[in-house]
């Protein structure tokens, strides 16, 4: 009878050193973290180059990387207007880096050998990059507007009594910004990889009672990897959904910082 | 009542939240198919809007899992 072993879904979360274990608890070991972070970073690059030879007629690879190009420059476009343009670079990145991240994490490729580690699953990393789209808001802001830039915490039109009251009310929420843009991507990932591990375990264990003889662990074990299927194409979807509004509201946010509501 | 039973309790009641979120969340992509199911061919640039709603309603069942995570595995 094979025990049950106690699910751990906090384990896939573990930042452990690759290599230079003699550095431990520096700020240069390197990480399961990073490493994930530069596979990511080369399967973006070779995306990018394989996509951008500039024929007149797009292959399917041109094609692809011209619809993801195209999309987020959309998105800039359509909320910032045509000085969008200059923000373009920071909004393709961080959507390319959330969106490779959330998928290559979602990879089944823990049957072959490697078990990727979804890098946007740790807050540091998604904090970083929300912290990046705030200092742009900010720097952009000021550079723009000097302390004009304050005038974005009191709507336009409203009367004097209302301005009191909602000015500290949109102060908090502008504060609470790159919290909640580094908290979406992150809590998604982490969400959902605690539930496809858990039911993950639940296959495991359902076979395990199947084979001392239940059939009902069979049942479960079916049903199980049924659902850990459709929760893993669920994944695909919030990761392509999370990478797009981190996108959209970085784009909304330097809207705010560029033209003052 | 021990300390680790009282947060086990607590995250869980913390998780009723989400559930919350998920009704806002439903409602955000409910009411965009009523609307574009009227008027289709306004639905087309109204996207990006549903999708901001749907950024703020989700925040607030992230908000309730951050809390529950919060709850159970601080000291």
């Amino acid at each position: 009878m094979a025990a049950a072993a106690k699910i751990d879904p906090m384990h896939q979360f573990a930042i452990a050193p690759i290599a230079g274990e003699e550095l431990v608890a520096s700020p240069f070991m390197f990480t399961n973290s990073a490493l994930w972070m530069l596979i990511v970073t080369a399967a973006i690059v070779v995306f990018m180059w394989g996509g951008t030879r500039r024929q007149l007629v797009p292959g399917r690879w041109q094609a692809a990387v011209e619809v993801v190009t195209g999309f987020v420059g959309n998105i800039t476009r359509q909320n910032i207007g045509p000085e969008g343009r200059a923000f373009l670079p920071w909004v393709f990145t961080a959507f390319m880096f959330i969106l490779f991240s959330n998928w290559i994490g979602a990879l089944p490729l823990a049957i072959v050998g490697p078990h990727p580690f979804t890098v946007t699953s740790q807050f540091t990393v998604t904090g970083v990059l929300s912290l990046t789209s705030f200092a742009i808001v900010l720097a952009v802001g000021f550079w723009k507007h000097g302390l004009h830039f304050f005038s974005l915490f009191v709507p336009h039109g409203t009367p004097f009594i209302l301005k009191i009251l909602i000015a500290p009310i949109e102060f908090i929420s502008f504060l609470v910004r790159p919290f909640s843009l580094g908290l979406r991507p992150f809590v998604a990932m982490f969400a959902g990889h605690i539930l496809l591990e858990v039911f993950g375990n639940f296959v495991v264990q359902g076979l395990n009672a199947g084979i001392d003889g239940s059939p009902l662990g069979w049942a479960i074990a079916v049903l199980c990897f049924v659902f850990v299927i459709g929760v893993n194409a669920l994944e695909l979807l919030v990761g392509a959904i999370q990478a797009f509004v981190f996108a959209l509201l970085t784009a909304l946010y330097i809207k705010d910082a560029v033209h003052l509501h | 009542m021990e300390l680790a039973s009282a947060q086990v309790i607590g995250a869980g009641l913390a998780a009723i939240g989400v559930g919350a979120a998920a009704a806002g969340v439903g409602y955000v992509f409910g009411s965009f198919l009523q609307g574009a199911l009227r008027n289709p061919s306004a639905a087309g640039g109204q996207t990006a809007t549903m999708y901001i709603g749907f950024a703020a309603a989700e925040l607030l069942g992230l908000m309730a899992f951050a809390v529950a995570m919060i709850i159970l595995y601080a000291r």
